[in-house]
């Protein structure tokens, strides 16, 4: 799992059918301190997140399936939680 | 699952025979602000992407994943074209408070 930022989100009309209604959102990986840390990706959402939101984010197909419940389906970024405090 | 942009099509005739049928285009994976990031990358297309389309798409076991048979040697695939990018971020600053040393 990874810390990341939530920077926006992105809206696609034409996808494979597999994404219809998952929110798909840009997350930034960051450090403990709130830097960011390498290039952004996307992320299907699992826990309503927000933009600005810092959440934890699983980075591995196999969970990301099992947590949308979609065996088949190529997902591979999920966001699994929406941190509260980070005490370092 | 990261954004691409697509950046040419890519025609083999000896391939792997299952891959027959599937359109293969290079993308060149961007970050958010729609920067290069890492090399380009020949992936198969899932939604008839055309040159110049800013895409999302899907890397590893997944890709092989959005085809329709799934037991194909495929490691990137193209799974939708992105119309908009919003990046309301209300209450960003808030959130620093979640940062504590």
């Amino acid at each position: 799992m990874i810390l990341a930022r939530i920077k926006g989100n992105v809206v696609a009309t034409v996808k494979h059918p597999c994404y219809a209604g998952q929110r798909l959102l840009i997350a930034q990986p960051i450090d403990e301190k709130g830097n960011d840390k390498g290039d952004s990706f996307l992320a299907c959402d699992s826990v309503q997140a927000a933009p600005g939101d810092v959440v934890l984010i699983e980075r591995e197909g196999n969970t990301a399936r099992q947590i949308l419940g979609t065996p088949n389906d190529p997902f591979h970024s999920v966001i699994v939680g929406i941190v509260d405090k980070i005490t370092t | 699952m990261q954004l691409a942009k697509v950046i040419g099509t890519v025609v083999a005739t000896t391939k792997d025979s299952a891959l027959t049928g599937l359109k293969i285009l290079m993308i060149q994976p961007l970050t958010d602000e729609l920067k290069s990031s890492g090399g380009s990358i020949a992936a198969i297309d899932t939604v008839q992407a055309g040159i110049d389309d800013l895409v999302h798409w899907v890397t590893a076991r997944e890709a092989a994943l959005a085809l329709p048979d799934s037991f194909v040697p495929v490691d990137a695939a193209i799974t939708g074209i992105v119309d908009q990018i919003d990046f309301s971020s209300k209450g960003i600053e808030d959130k620093q408070k979640i940062f504590e040393t």
